[in-house]
């Protein structure tokens, strides 16, 4: 399609051209582009040739030398001869890992906190807006260093772990009962609690000042069938729900989906289970030396950034999803009910429904805080991609323009890839016009 | 992370050739020289509570300000921490970095870095806690160790353990406070670095009688000034304050014998002074630029037992710092 005053007789063809907006507008873009391009190029020269003046190292062939030091976690097999670009799949896979969990905890305690906020019950309300108030107000630098100082720096050393289980309740019960014994009484309380604490055996779990021990699952023969199990779970829970759902556009009698998916989903692996002659056990964090020597560890820096991470970016959620849920006009919820509709029906099919279209957004800028917000992981040394690649590779190579190139780089992925997630999940909830 | 976007827009930024060849200038013309050093590491570079900077690694660059301008107070200090560094340095920001930084060859070449020379010959070393018992590095298998990052110590320490076949797991942190702070909390059973900072940061714990250094030194630490590739001039006048230093040390010269110095008739202590040739002028300086250093800062051997000696709090002994004819390896080349 040509614009009409091309056509135009051409009595003055300058004035004209450029008289045209949208043939201006093009011109204009041209040469700002040209001019971004110019002084793009001007710098990565003037850049280059500086740095070869000053004869510093460049290029992306530090990327294959070896690192030569260590990191304190690492997803992927990793020790100090392997390379730089090693360290940075090491470091970005940390990053990856508290992002990740950061926004699942964040989410779940956000929306917690954000629906008990609008509670009817008093206490709940209040408590959960003083969690708001205290958390948002605090700079999140401090969270993290409370955590990580004041919190899990206090915990006693390997040694003398506290234990997280029951036993440790029923020999500290056991001990109050011991006082009967002043009374002149048999002491048969607390023989009895003392029983019961050693058939139950030692805690699972344990904190430390070197972080928090998990007990570790080992798999036995028969732990195949137990798979199967689940796997067939999960299907049956597909085909039933398929099926539930055109019952009900056909006859309008709805199915209890939730109960029985969770039934057929828990029930069926631990029936599997029990038949296979339990093909798991957790092995009991055990101590020698200078710390746990079995069980998985995670390590203060990751317990203490997903803490913090979580905590405060849930104080922010809650309040996008309070903000959310009071945006649905009252109107709805009483219509739902003159409906018929329960108030949890009304919650779950009119007002949710309609506050996510609200929610989502504010929330994507949330989850990208987070990510963005893990780089102060370098304030107490859990090594995740700023800590390990920006900060020791940089240091050590001295190849800042490469190291933090990619760095940015990486950000922006992860940046983009989150919003185009939450975008197309947006689109899908989206009031659809007709 | 400033520094190092202040090196990005410097590089990307500058012409080429004003990167090089001005410093001497630069500082005249700004009246002050700018010295990188540690945010405070008591014996080799420490503010006090009036912002008064001393230690072994200050006296150098208050060395080369007296050999400048004749006044040791013309020296502006910027506290880095070891990640730092560099950038400061590449960046411009500095003149001169006198940082307990070790010399390698990495440094010296790729990181476009020239080392000036050593002013302590140190080795890495390991600090524990008394109550663990351990009684070599060696029992160390499975040791949790803190550590900062950015430094030769995390390579080394990575080779250590790694020649000797043990265990362990390293918490790197960015700063010193953090580091020291994290081992006191119990964090780790280890603290490691140069064994001159051991001494230094252990006056920093809550309890020094606590803990124990361990006998091995597991590397070769040289530490010493820094400066630029590519600008010649500068990195002589900071060489040769150094080796001004130590041989005023050898010479005999110091501060109170200084007067004499310039009444003497010995050719070697003339040409230290300045009262017979044009030494200072060759590097860009005065005649007198050697005098200045002594009259202000004193001899290496001066400076060493005033900040870590074993008249100072650290109680260093000179060992291996001690003068080549004095069963030590410091040696610095002739003025002439
Ligand atoms: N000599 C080693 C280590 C130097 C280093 O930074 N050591 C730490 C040990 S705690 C330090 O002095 N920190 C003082 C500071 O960051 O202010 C190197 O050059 O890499």
């Amino acid at each position: 399609m040509q614009p009409a005053s091309i056509q135009r007789p051409i009595s003055a063809p300058r004035a004209s051209l450029m008289r045209d907006p949208r043939l201006r507008g093009l011109f204009y873009q041209v040469v700002l582009l040209a001019i971004v391009v110019g002084v793009g190029v001007e710098f990565a020269l003037n850049a280059k040739a500086n740095l070869e003046a000053q004869r510093i190292a460049t290029g992306f062939g530090f990327l294959d030398n070896t690192a030569g030091f260590g990191v304190n976690q690492a997803l992927i097999p990793y020790q100090e001869s392997d390379s730089y670009g090693r360290v940075f799949l090491v470091g970005l896979l940390n990053t990856l890992l508290v992002a990740v969990l950061g926004i699942v905890f964040a989410t779940v305690l956000g929306f917690a906190v954000g629906i008990a906020r609008l509670s009817s019950n008093w206490l709940l309300a209040k408590l959960a807006g003083a969690y708001v108030e205290v958390i948002r107000n605090q700079p999140l630098l401090f969270q993290i260093l409370f955590w990580y100082l004041a919190v899990l720096g206090a915990m006693p050393p390997p040694r003398q772990s506290v234990g997280i289980g029951l036993q440790p309740i029923l020999l500290w019960l056991a001990d109050g009962a011991g006082a009967l014994r002043y009374l002149g009484l048999p002491n048969t309380i607390g023989d009895g609690l003392r029983f019961a604490a050693d058939w139950i055996g030692p805690p699972m779990i344990y904190l430390n000042n070197r972080g928090m021990v998990l007990p570790e699952p080992a798999l036995h023969a028969g732990a195949s069938v137990v798979g199967i199990a689940l796997i067939a779970a999960i299907v049956a829970t597909i085909a039933l729900r398929i099926w539930a759902r055109r019952r009900q556009t056909a006859t309008g009698r709805p199915f209890p989906m939730l109960a029985v998916g969770i039934a057929l989903i828990v029930g069926l692996p631990m029936l599997a289970a029990f038949v296979a002659g339990s093909p798991f056990a957790f092995e009991r964090p055990v101590l020698r030396g200078f710390n746990f020597s079995s069980g998985i560890r995670l390590i203060p820096e990751l317990v203490a950034l997903l803490i913090a991470l979580s905590t405060y970016t849930a104080a922010f959620i809650a309040e996008i999803v309070r903000a959310g849920i009071e945006a649905v006009a009252k109107g709805q919820t009483e219509a739902a009910q003159a409906l018929g509709l329960s108030r949890a029906q009304a919650l779950r099919f009119v007002v949710i429904p309609q506050a996510m279209r609200v929610i989502i957004p504010p929330l994507t800028s949330q989850y990208l805080n987070l990510t963005k917000n893990s780089s102060l992981a370098v304030g107490i040394g859990y090594p995740d991609l700023f800590a390990v690649f920006a900060g020791t590779t940089l240091n050590q190579t001295g190849q800042a323009i490469e190291i933090l190139g990619i760095t940015m780089a990486v950000y922006l992925v992860l940046s983009l890839a989150t919003s185009a997630a939450m975008n197309a999940y947006n689109a899908r909830i989206a009031l659809k016009e007709r | 992370m400033q520094r190092v976007v202040l090196l990005l827009a410097a590089a990307l930024l500058m012409t080429a050739q004003s990167a090089s060849a001005q410093t001497l200038k630069t500082v005249k013309e700004r009246g002050t020289l700018i010295c990188g050093v540690s945010q405070g590491l008591p014996g080799f570079s420490n503010p006090d509570d009036k912002g008064n900077w001393t230690g072994l690694d200050v006296d150098l660059c208050r060395a080369i300000a007296a050999a400048i301008f004749n006044d040791p107070s013309k020296v502006k200090f910027t506290g880095l921490s070891a990640k730092d560094r560099f950038t400061a340095l590449q960046s411009g920001e500095i003149d001169v970095l006198s940082r307990n930084s070790t010399w390698t060859l990495s440094r010296d070449s790729s990181l476009g870095l020239n080392f000036a020379g050593v002013n302590y010959y140190d080795g890495q070393g390991f600090m524990v806690r008394k109550a663990l018992k351990v009684n070599s590095a060696l029992e160390l298998n499975g040791a949790s160790v803190c550590t900062q990052t950015g430094t030769t110590t995390e390579l080394n320490l990575a080779d250590y353990f790694r020649a000797h076949k043990m265990k362990y797991e390293v918490t790197a942190f960015a700063t010193a406070d953090e580091t020291v702070k994290a081992y006191d909390s119990g964090r780790c059973d280890v603290f490691t670095t140069d064994v001159s900072q051991l001494y230094s940061e252990k006056l920093k714990l809550a309890n020094q009688n606590d803990h124990v250094i361990l006998p091995e030194i597991i590397s070769k630490e040289p530490l010493g000034p820094v400066v630029r590739h590519g600008d010649d001039q500068w990195f002589d006048i900071v060489k040769w304050t150094l080796f001004a230093m130590l041989n005023a040390e050898e010479l005999g010269i110091s501060k109170s014998t200084l007067d004499e110095a310039m009444k003497s008739e010995k050719p070697d202590v003339r040409r230290f002074v300045g009262t017979e040739g044009n030494y200072g002028e060759q590097l860009g300086l005065t005649k007198d630029w050697a005098a200045r250093i002594v009259r202000h800062v004193g001899n290496y051997g001066e400076s060493f037992e005033r900040n870590v000696g074993t008249g100072s709090r650290l109680g260093i002994a000179r060992g291996l710092n001690n003068l080549w004819n004095n069963g030590g390896i410091q040696y610095a080349p002739p003025i002439r």
